[in-house]
C-alpha cells in the first residue's frame, strides 16, 4: 500500500542549539565536574556521540544534597509570593528558549520535534506557571492551615520524557519550599542541564536545584542519602519496589509513578474513525515510550474485524524517522538497551503464537528504530499481554460484554491509566467507576495539564503529580 | 442459689462468621492484675488469609455502595455501640481501666464513628477537583477506596480499634484488623457490634494473637492494597513489614507518634484512597 501523500524532508535547523563538547554536574549554582567515570550521551537517531557528561559519586550526591539543605534554610523562609516569581521566572524562560529546548529534546531522546515542540516543552512551561502560582496560597490548598515544606527533596526521572519529568518533580517541589536534588536519566541528560542554566538565568538562589548526573548508582545514592526527607521517582516498578524497599523504615516521604499496561476499550458504538486515532495515539505517541500507553486494545467482538482493517490502513500512513523531521509521527528508540528490550518481548509475542503485522516502512541504518507493529490473536496469558513493552507495540485481545471489558482491563498488577470509546454516556460514566486506574480518557486518549493529577494504582505507584493533589506529596 | 454465669467462646471474625482459628490454639488473656480473662484465638497465616479472601469478595459491594448508604451504616454501627455501652464499660473495667475511664472511651469510640460516619459522603468533595484544564475538556479528580486494607490495631481495646477501623470503612475499604495483642477480647465484642449493624459480612475482619506472627504474612500478601501500622510499636518490626509491602506496593501508612484522643485524622482516611481522574472532550 502507498502513502496517500509522499512528504519532502522537512528538518528542523538543529542550530539553534549549542551542544557543549562535556557537561558537569550542577551543585550549589555552579557546573563542577562529577568524580566518577564520565559517560557520553548520544543522538538515538544516528549513534552520533553528543557530550561527555560527569557522573555523580556518593561523595558528589553528598555535596549535592549539602548545598540543597543549606539552600532550604532561606528558600524555605522566604515568603510564597517570592518564592512563586522564580518559578514564574523559570515558566517565561522555558516558553522563550522553547525551540532551543525542544530540538536538544528530540535530539537526546529520539522523539519527533511535533511532539517535543507542541506537547512536552510547551507542558513543561505551563507546569512551572501552575505550580507558580500555588507558592502563595498554600494555606488554601487543604493540608492544613500552615503547611510545611519537607525540606531536602530526592527526584530520580526517566527517559521518555525527560524535561517534563523534571518539572512534574521540581515545579510542585519548589512552589511547596522544598530544595531538590535531581538525576535525570544517564541517556538523556542534556535538557536538565540546559534546565540549569535557566536556572542560573531566573537568578534562582544557588542550591536550591542540583542537577546530579549518573547512572543507577547515582540514583540510588540520592535515594538513600539520609538527609534526603522525600524521594520522587518514575521509572520502572522493578526499580520503584527497590527504593520502596530502601525508604521503608525511614521518615521519608514517597512518591512513585511507574509502570503500566493500560487497556484501551472500544465499544461496537464508538465512533471508530476517532476511535483508530486515539489507538494510534494511545500507543505509538514517543514511540511508546509512555507509561500510560495503551498498550492493550480491548475490542468489541462485533467490531473488531472493521477497527482492525481500519487500524492498518491508518498505521500504513505513519512515518517513522528522522525525530527532527517536522512530518515524522515515529522517532527513534531511546537506547540499543530499549531496543534489544522490544525486540525480545515482540519476539516472545511470536513465539507464543500472536499474529504480528507491521506495515511495510523503510527504517533507516544508523539509530535505533523498530516498526509500529500491531498483535492480534492475544490471550491474556501472554507475555506481550501481561508486561510492559515500553514500545511501539500494541496487543490486540476481544471482548463481547461491558463486564467482561472491565474484568479484562483490570486483570493486571498494573493500574496507571486506562481508555474507553463509546457514544454512551451512561456506559462511559459506567466504566470510569470500574476500572481501576488513576486516569481514564473516555473518547480520548494520552492528555497531560498540570492541573490534571497523574498517578496510578496498585503497582502502578503511589501519590499523584499534577494540580492540587500533587502538592501532597511535597508538604507534611 | 447461685446460678453458673455462660461465659463466651472470643473467637475470630471473619467474612461475617465467628470461627475459631483453624490452627486450633489459643492464648491467655489476663486483665491488668493478672488474673485469666479468657483465652483468646490466636490467629494463623491460613486464618489471615481466608481473611483477606473474604475482605476481597467484600470489595467489589462494599465500595459499590452509594456513599450515603456507606454513611448510614457506619452511623448505625455508633447507634449499636451506644445501645451496648453497659456491655463495653463492663468489659473495660475487666481489662483495668476505672469507671470513668471506661465511660470516657466508650464516649469517645461513639463519636468517632459518628464523625467519620458523616465523611462518607463528603470526602470526595473535599478531596477531589473539578481541572480546569487548558483544552476542550471535562476533567474530574475523585477519590476512591483503595481494596483491601491490612491493619495492625493500637493498644487501646476499643477507642484504638474504632480510630483505625472507622475511617477505612466510611471510605469504601475493608479490612483485616489484627486487634490489640494485649488487650483483644473488647474487639471480638466490637464484631459482634458490626455483626448487627448493616455492616456486611468481610467488610471488616478481625484476627487476634501474635502480631509478630501474622502481621508479616498480611504485610507480603499479593491482595492486599494497604497495610497501616498504627499499632506497630517495635521498629525493626514495623521497618521489615513496610519492606515486605514494597512487593505489590501496598499503600503504608506508617506509625507515628500520635494521641488517640485527639481529634480524629482524615488522612486516615486519605492515605488508603486512590484518585481517579476522569477526561472527556466537549464538542457540540
Amino acid at each position: 500500500m502507498s502513502t496517500t501523500f509522499e512528504y519532502a524532508p522537512a528538518p528542523e535547523s538543529r542550530a539553534i542549539v549549542d551542544i557543549k563538547p562535556s557537561y558537569g554536574l550542577f551543585i550549589d549554582g555552579d557546573f563542577v565536574d562529577g568524580h566518577g567515570e564520565g559517560f557520553t550521551t548520544i543522538n538515538p537517531a544516528t549513534e552520533e556521540v553528543l557530550a561527555e557528561i560527569s557522573e555523580a559519586t556518593d561523595a558528589d550526591v553528598d555535596l549535592a544534597v549539602h548545598a540543597a539543605r543549606k539552600a532550604f534554610r532561606s528558600w524555605s523562609r522566604i515568603s510564597g509570593a517570592e518564592r512563586g516569581k522564580y518559578l514564574f521566572r523559570i515558566a517565561r524562560i522555558i516558553a522563550e528558549r522553547s525551540r532551543e529546548l525542544a530540538v536538544l529534546e528530540s535530539i537526546d531522546n529520539g522523539k519527533p520535534i511535533k511532539e517535543s515542540r507542541d506537547v512536552d516543552v510547551p507542558t513543561v512551561a505551563a507546569h512551572f506557571f501552575y505550580y507558580a502560582g500555588w507558592a502563595d496560597k498554600l494555606e488554601h490548598a487543604g493540608f492544613g492551615p500552615d503547611p510545611k515544606p519537607l525540606g531536602v527533596a530526592g527526584q530520580v526521572i526517566p527517559w521518555n520524557f525527560p524535561l517534563l519529568m523534571l518539572a512534574w518533580k521540581i515545579a510542585p517541589a519548589l512552589a511547596c519550599g522544598n530544595t531538590v536534588v535531581l538525576k535525570p536519566a544517564e541517556t538523556t541528560p542534556l535538557t536538565a542541564l540546559l534546565f540549569a542554566e535557566i536556572c542560573q538565568q531566573a537568578d534562582l538562589p544557588p542550591g536550591v536545584v542540583n542537577i546530579v548526573t549518573g547512572a543507577g548508582g547515582t540514583g540510588r545514592a540520592v535515594v538513600a542519602h539520609p538527609d534526603v526527607d522525600k524521594v520522587a521517582f518514575t521509572g520502572s516498578t522493578e526499580v520503584g519496589k527497590a527504593i520502596a524497599r530502601t525508604v521503608a523504615g525511614s521518615h521519608k516521604k514517597v512518591t512513585l509513578e511507574l509502570g503500566g499496561k493500560a487497556a484501551n476499550i472500544v465499544f461496537d458504538d464508538a465512533p471508530l474513525d476517532q476511535a483508530v486515532e486515539g489507538i494510534v495515539n494511545g500507543i505509538f505517541f514517543n514511540q511508546g515510550h509512555v507509561c500510560c500507553a495503551g498498550s492493550r486494545l480491548l475490542v468489541q467482538e462485533s467490531v473488531a474485524d472493521e477497527v482492525l482493517a481500519k487500524l492498518k490502513t491508518r498505521m500504513a500512513t505513519l512515518r517513522v524517522g528522522d525525530p527532527l523531521d517536522k512530518n515524522t509521527d515515529i522517532g527513534a528508540i531511546n537506547s540499543a538497551e530499549q531496543l534489544a528490550k522490544i525486540r525480545a518481548l515482540s519476539d516472545i509475542g511470536e513465539a507464543e503464537g500472536a499474529g504480528r503485522w507491521s506495515p511495510a516502512c523503510d527504517l533507516p541504518d544508523k539509530g535505533f528504530w523498530f516498526a509500529p507493529t500491531i498483535f492480534t490473536g492475544v490471550s491474556q496469558a501472554h507475555r506481550i499481554a501481561r508486561e510492559e513493552i515500553f514500545g511501539p507495540v500494541l496487543s490486540v485481545l476481544a471482548f463481547r460484554t461491558p463486564s467482561e471489558a472491565v474484568e479484562k482491563a483490570n486483570n493486571t498488577p498494573f493500574g496507571l491509566s486506562a481508555g474507553v470509546w463509546t457514544e454512551k454516556g451512561s456506559r462511559i460514566l459506567w466504566m470510569a467507576s470500574q476500572l481501576r486506574a488513576g486516569v481514564v480518557w473516555s473518547n480520548t486518549f494520552n492528555r497531560f495539564d498540570p492541573t490534571s493529577p497523574f498517578g496510578g494504582y496498585k503497582e502502578s505507584g503511589y501519590g499523584r503529580e499534577g494540580g492540587r493533589h500533587g502538592l501532597e506529596g511535597y508538604l507534611q | 442459689m447461685s446460678r453458673t454465669d455462660v461465659r463466651k467462646t472470643y473467637k475470630l471474625y471473619i467474612g461475617g462468621a465467628f470461627p475459631r482459628s483453624e490452627s486450633g490454639r489459643t492464648y491467655l488473656v489476663n486483665d491488668a492484675s493478672g488474673r485469666l480473662l479468657a483465652n483468646a484465638a490466636k490467629a494463623s497465616r491460613k486464618d489471615a488469609r481466608d481473611a483477606v479472601v473474604a475482605a476481597r469478595k467484600a470489595f467489589g459491594g462494599w465500595s459499590g455502595r452509594t456513599a450515603y448508604n456507606r454513611g448510614q451504616v457506619v452511623y448505625r454501627v455508633a447507634e449499636v455501640l451506644e445501645s451496648r455501652r453497659a456491655q463495653f464499660e463492663a468489659e473495660l473495667a475487666a481489662g483495668g481501666s476505672s469507671g470513668a475511664e471506661a465511660r470516657a472511651e466508650v464516649d469517645a469510640a461513639i463519636d468517632r464513628l459518628v464523625w467519620y460516619a458523616g465523611w462518607s459522603d463528603k470526602i470526595a468533595q473535599v478531596d477531589g477537583s473539578a481541572n480546569p484544564v487548558a483544552g476542550p475538556y471535562f476533567n474530574l479528580s475523585s477519590p476512591e477506596p483503595a481494596g483491601v486494607v491490612a491493619v495492625i490495631a493500637p493498644a487501646s481495646a476499643l477507642l484504638g480499634l474504632v480510630s483505625v477501623v472507622a475511617p477505612l470503612i466510611a471510605a469504601g475499604n475493608t479490612c483485616v484488623v489484627i486487634a490489640s495483642e494485649v488487650v483483644p477480647l473488647v474487639a471480638i465484642t466490637f464484631a459482634e457490634v458490626l455483626a448487627t449493624s448493616d455492616v456486611p459480612g468481610g467488610v471488616v475482619n478481625i484476627l487476634t494473637g501474635e502480631v509478630a506472627e501474622i502481621a508479616p504474612w498480611l504485610a507480603s500478601h499479593m491482595d492486599v492494597n494497604g497495610l497501616d501500622l498504627t499499632g506497630v510499636t517495635d521498629a525493626d518490626l514495623a521497618r521489615d513489614l513496610e519492606v515486605a509491602a514494597a512487593d505489590n506496593l501496598k499503600l503504608v501508612r506508617r506509625a507515628g507518634v500520635e494521641n488517640l484522643d485527639d481529634s480524629p485524622a482524615l488522612d486516615r482516611m486519605t492515605r488508603f484512597m486512590e484518585i481517579k481522574t476522569v477526561w472527556h472532550p466537549m464538542g457540540r
